[in-house]
């Protein structure tokens, strides 16, 4: 176990002995949403773990470094952005196959682009935002959420590349 | 009769997952090189996920029964400057569930009287810097991917939330909150 690890455990107990001292009953009620929402992702979650495993075992890294790889550049960036725009997956699920594919051979900007378009740009929700906000607001947050995702991958590439 | 439609709606929920699992064992049988290394991979990446995951959930449970929304939007209107800006950053990042459970909350927000370019760096924060899983991003990531991206992320909701209330007329964020007055919950 790592230090983040420990670090996250340690804060959370201590929240969770702090809730707990202030109101039992509330606590109780966060545990159970905890448990829900959990139990809620597990079987996307569950489904992702296999589909790394299948993917890794198939695919050679070389193979994943060819098509999102650090030197696949701009197109793979693309690439990248345009998987992450369309795909509706939460974070939980993103993560763990954005940190597999990174041990694999894909470059930290187009997984970073990819990290940024999944979590900014909706195209899937897109006319859920526009009954919220308008056309012109929700096409113009995603756009601009859209373009500022390169710039993320831009300053990744630059403090970790 | 119960407890059958439990058994279904499970394996119901789980079926792609499962099928995964009959595709793995078949993987196995038929080329066992590739079916050994994909349940080894995938073993490691579960017992890793699976150890970060519940302090994860147990944070958002937590956000979810003590932030108090009510209050929050109270102090996010005109004139409530850059506490209302941090308090709208603080509430979508303290939020719990994907992006479109967070445009429902929009419209609570316009309709009881927030700056709508607070709505818009809310939405932001929402999307994208919500506490826990940047909990979990530094652990399935590592921290300096999470810290660096997080740091420009700051800037990125800011600019976005402030070019996508200028794009806008005052008659067309006026409109936007009439629309939003309109609906009851």
């Amino acid at each position: 176990m790592d230090l983040s690890t420990i670090v996250l455990y340690a804060v959370t107990a201590a929240l969770l002995v702090l809730s707990a001292v202030k109101d039992r009953k509330k606590t109780l009620q966060a545990l159970k949403k905890a448990w829900k929402s959990f139990e809620n992702i597990l079987p996307q979650f569950l489904t992702i773990l296999v589909f790394i495993g299948l993917m890794l075992a198939v695919l050679t890294p070389e193979q994943i470094s060819v098509v999102l790889g650090a030197r696949s550049g701009w197109l793979g960036m693309v690439l990248a952005s345009l998987l992450g725009s369309v795909t509706l997956i939460p974070g939980f699920i993103a993560f763990p196959l954005a940190s597999a594919l990174l041990k694999n051979g894909a470059g930290f900007m187009q997984i970073a682009v990819f990290v940024s378009t999944l979590m900014m740009v909706g195209i899937v929700t897109l006319p859920l935002e526009i009954r919220t906000f308008g056309r012109k607001a929700a096409l113009t947050r995603n756009l601009l959420a859209y373009v500022f995702s390169f710039g993320v991958a831009l300053v990744i590439g630059v403090v970790l590349g | 009769m119960k407890k059958d439609s439990f058994f279904l709606g499970l394996l119901k929920r789980y079926r792609v997952f499962l099928l995964l699992v009959v595709v793995n064992v078949f993987v196995l049988v038929a080329f066992p090189v590739v079916g050994l290394k994909s349940l080894s991979l995938t073993g490691a990446n579960a017992l890793e996920m699976l150890s970060i995951l519940p302090p994860v959930f147990i944070l958002l449970g937590l956000l979810d029964v003590w932030v108090k929304r009510d209050t929050m939007i109270r102090l996010m209107g005109e004139g409530s400057g850059l506490r209302g800006i941090l308090l709208a950053f603080l509430l979508g990042s303290a939020a719990a569930g994907p992006l479109y459970a967070a445009f429902p909350v929009a419209v609570v927000l316009l309709r009881k009287g927030s700056r709508f370019s607070n709505v818009l760096v809310f939405i932001g924060a929402w999307s994208t810097t919500k506490i826990p899983l940047l909990m979990f991003e530094a652990s399935a990531m590592g921290w300096p991917f999470m810290l660096t991206r997080f740091a420009i992320d700051l800037v990125g909701i800011a600019l976005i939330a402030w070019i996508t209330g200028k794009v806008l007329s005052k008659a067309e964020i006026r409109t936007l909150r009439e629309k939003a007055e309109a609906t009851e919950d």
